[in-house]
């Protein structure tokens, strides 16, 4: 099952990489959100699929998931939900400003030399 | 009364959620930001002395058990490093009063500046691994606001790089963290630093440290990893400027200073090798960079990749003279990179340009300004007097005793470098013919821009004769870098 996620996770962080390479702006920013879904799967995967209940106390159950991953998951998300909402808001914003998304087109500027 | 070293990190969070609410009224605005920093100076400053009467402070979260809650720890090196954010941050804020402009004081500009201290602060003293991520997004986050806060076109094209930058290293510390855990499966700095000396750093700790390396690196701006910062930089308004220069990139020094000293200190020959190459190159790339150009602030956004590259070198070498150098070079380039981009903010208010071939003559109408930014400018290269020749004497001195004699000497020839680059902006700016000048120079605005800065140059000053009293503080952090068992037995054993 390792195997399997670790696979994933390279996959996803494959996508984002070419995907942030790339010129439009948008499809940095959809590349920036499958990086961030795939360090969160890794976190999952690092923390191990070992036991079988969720990390919730219950009667005669022993066999718990590490809900450590859980919780670190769960921070990482909602972080990368507000830059990415920052992020996708000053995209726009620099659009109306720039008149661009290419990011070929967004260097140098007008008070340098 | 254990909860007091929280108090540097609380204060500014606090105050800066009172600063959301009536935001219009500078007076309420100016008062209260000034109020929250100086009540932070002064837990800082009692935090200082109780540090060095008592050791390491730490304190769990919901009085949990060492390893299994959130650790906060202030030791020297984070107590020392807190007080002094604390202290540009005041003379920054009172900078800006005249510099940042109404239009932004109004739009949240004031709650920036204090969550960037929270998430400072929060970094600088948090003893756990993914709390120092979540304390980084902190001020990554208030670091965009106020970045992009006032939407010129320059600011936002300049900002998405800077976001896009650090979403990337964000995900990649995320990723290293999650590998730590795998290996380890502790996220207490303390209980990890045990850890691997019990396993005794095998091939992937060594992989996960030059992960770390990357991603801290990235935040401090070290040799392939600095190319962020020279354009993202020059976007902002200079107070914004300052407190970027002064406190950013020293939070990924300071990180790479922890775990360098911390976890990852039985490989010494593979990490702290690569650290010190790095550093070097990193000097070379900023030396490069800050003959360069002949635009005011690059030259000074130059320098602070240079400092980085000397505070590392100082890490690099792992014996206490090292440190302790590396300790005192990390202050003293946080006051002056500060007090630097002010006194340039106002030459660049009085010309009214960047460009240095502009510039001329400043030395017979600003004469105050002038001498002040040519102590400032001595006080950077490390004339012995000023501030920045103890740091790099130790460093120097620690390169010597750890064998590194060519590198060491390559520091010495590369503060020559850092002089020419500032000396500069003196000879150009203020010497020669009267060049350009700016029609809207208005006397009492630039006397209150002056004032802030003078007295932070002298506190750069007071910093450099008096290191006589300073030195036993950078000894107690410096013994605590080289001595890790110190921190983990304060965590570990509760401390007290």
């Amino acid at each position: 099952m390792e195997i399997i996620m670790a696979f994933v996770c390279g996959f996803l962080f494959m996508a984002a990489i070419y995907l942030i390479l790339s010129r439009s702006l948008l499809r940095i920013i959809i590349g920036t959100g499958l990086l961030s879904h795939g360090a969160h799967l890794l976190i999952l995967t690092m923390g191990s699929f070992k036991g079988s209940a969720p990390p919730v106390l219950t009667d005669g159950v022993t066999d718990y998931v590490d809900p450590i991953p859980q919780a670190l998951i769960l921070t990482a998300i909602v972080i990368s939900f507000g830059v990415t909402a920052f992020f996708l808001v000053l995209a726009y914003r620099a659009y109306q400003e720039l008149k661009t998304d290419d990011m070929t087109l967004m260097k140098g500027s007008e008070d340098h030399e | 009364m254990n909860n007091f070293l929280l108090l540097p990190v609380l204060i500014p969070f606090f105050f800066g959620m009172f600063l959301i609410f009536n935001q219009k009224r500078l007076a309420y605005q100016r008062i209260t930001v000034m109020l929250g920093l100086i009540l932070a100076i002064i837990s800082a400053t009692a935090l200082v002395f109780k540090v060095y009467q008592d050791g390491p402070q730490t304190v769990t979260f919901g009085s949990w058990p060492a390893p299994f809650g959130i650790t906060m720890v202030s030791d020297m090196v984070s107590a020392l490093l807190v007080l002094t954010t604390l202290v540009l941050a005041f003379f920054i804020v009172w900078y800006g009063f005249e510099s940042i402009g109404k239009e932004r004081e109004r739009f949240f500009y004031y709650p920036g500046v204090m969550f960037i201290i929270t998430g400072v602060n929060g970094a600088f003293t948090t003893g756990d691994i993914f709390n120092l991520f979540v304390f980084f997004e902190v001020l990554l986050m208030a670091s965009y606001l106020l970045i992009v806060l006032g939407g010129e076109k320059a600011q936002l094209r300049e900002s998405i790089k800077y976001i896009l930058v650090n979403v990337l290293s964000s995900a990649f510390f995320v990723i290293t963290v999650a590998f730590l855990y795998s290996v380890v499966g502790t996220l207490s700095m303390a209980d990890i630093s045990l850890k691997i000396a019990e396993i005794n750093q095998p091939g992937i700790i060594t992989v996960i440290a030059v992960m770390f390396l990357m991603v801290f690196g990235m935040k401090a701006a070290i040799f392939p990893l600095y190319f962020w910062l020279p354009s993202a930089y020059s976007a902002p308004p200079i107070p914004v400027l300052a407190l970027f220069g002064a406190l950013l990139t020293k939070v990924g020094v300071y990180a790479i200073m922890r775990t360098y000293t911390l976890f990852f200190t039985h490989d010494l020959a593979y990490t702290h090798e690569l650290l010190l190459i790095l550093s070097i190159v990193t000097i070379i790339a900023g030396c490069i960079g800050a003959l360069a150009h002949f635009d005011v602030k690059q030259i000074i956004i130059y320098n602070i990749v240079i400092a980085v590259g000397v505070i590392l070198f100082g890490v690099a070498q792992m014996n206490q003279i090292g440190l302790e150098g590396a300790m005192f070079y990390l202050v003293h380039d946080m006051i002056i990179k500060a007090a630097l981009f002010m006194l340039v903010g106002i030459v660049i208010y009085v010309t009214g340009t960047t460009n240095l071939r502009k510039m001329g003559g400043l030395m017979k109408t600003y004469p105050a300004l002038g001498w002040f930014y040519l102590i400032a400018a001595f006080g950077l290269a490390g004339v012995p007097p000023l501030s920045g020749f103890v740091g790099k004497l130790l460093i120097v001195q620690g390169g010597f005793q750890a064998g590194n004699i060519w590198t060491s000497i390559l520091i010495l020839a590369s503060s020559l470098v850092v002089l020419l680059s500032v000396m500069r902006i003196f000879i150009y700016a203020f010497w020669g013919e009267q060049g350009q000048v700016s029609k809207q120079v208005n006397k009492t605005v630039y006397h209150r821009m002056f004032f802030p800065t003078m007295l932070l140059v002298l506190v750069s000053i007071f910093y450099g004769v008096g290191t006589e009293w300073i030195t036993p503080l950078m000894e107690e952090a410096a013994k605590i870098l080289v001595e890790p068992s110190i921190y983990t037995d304060a965590v570990m054993k509760g401390g007290n």
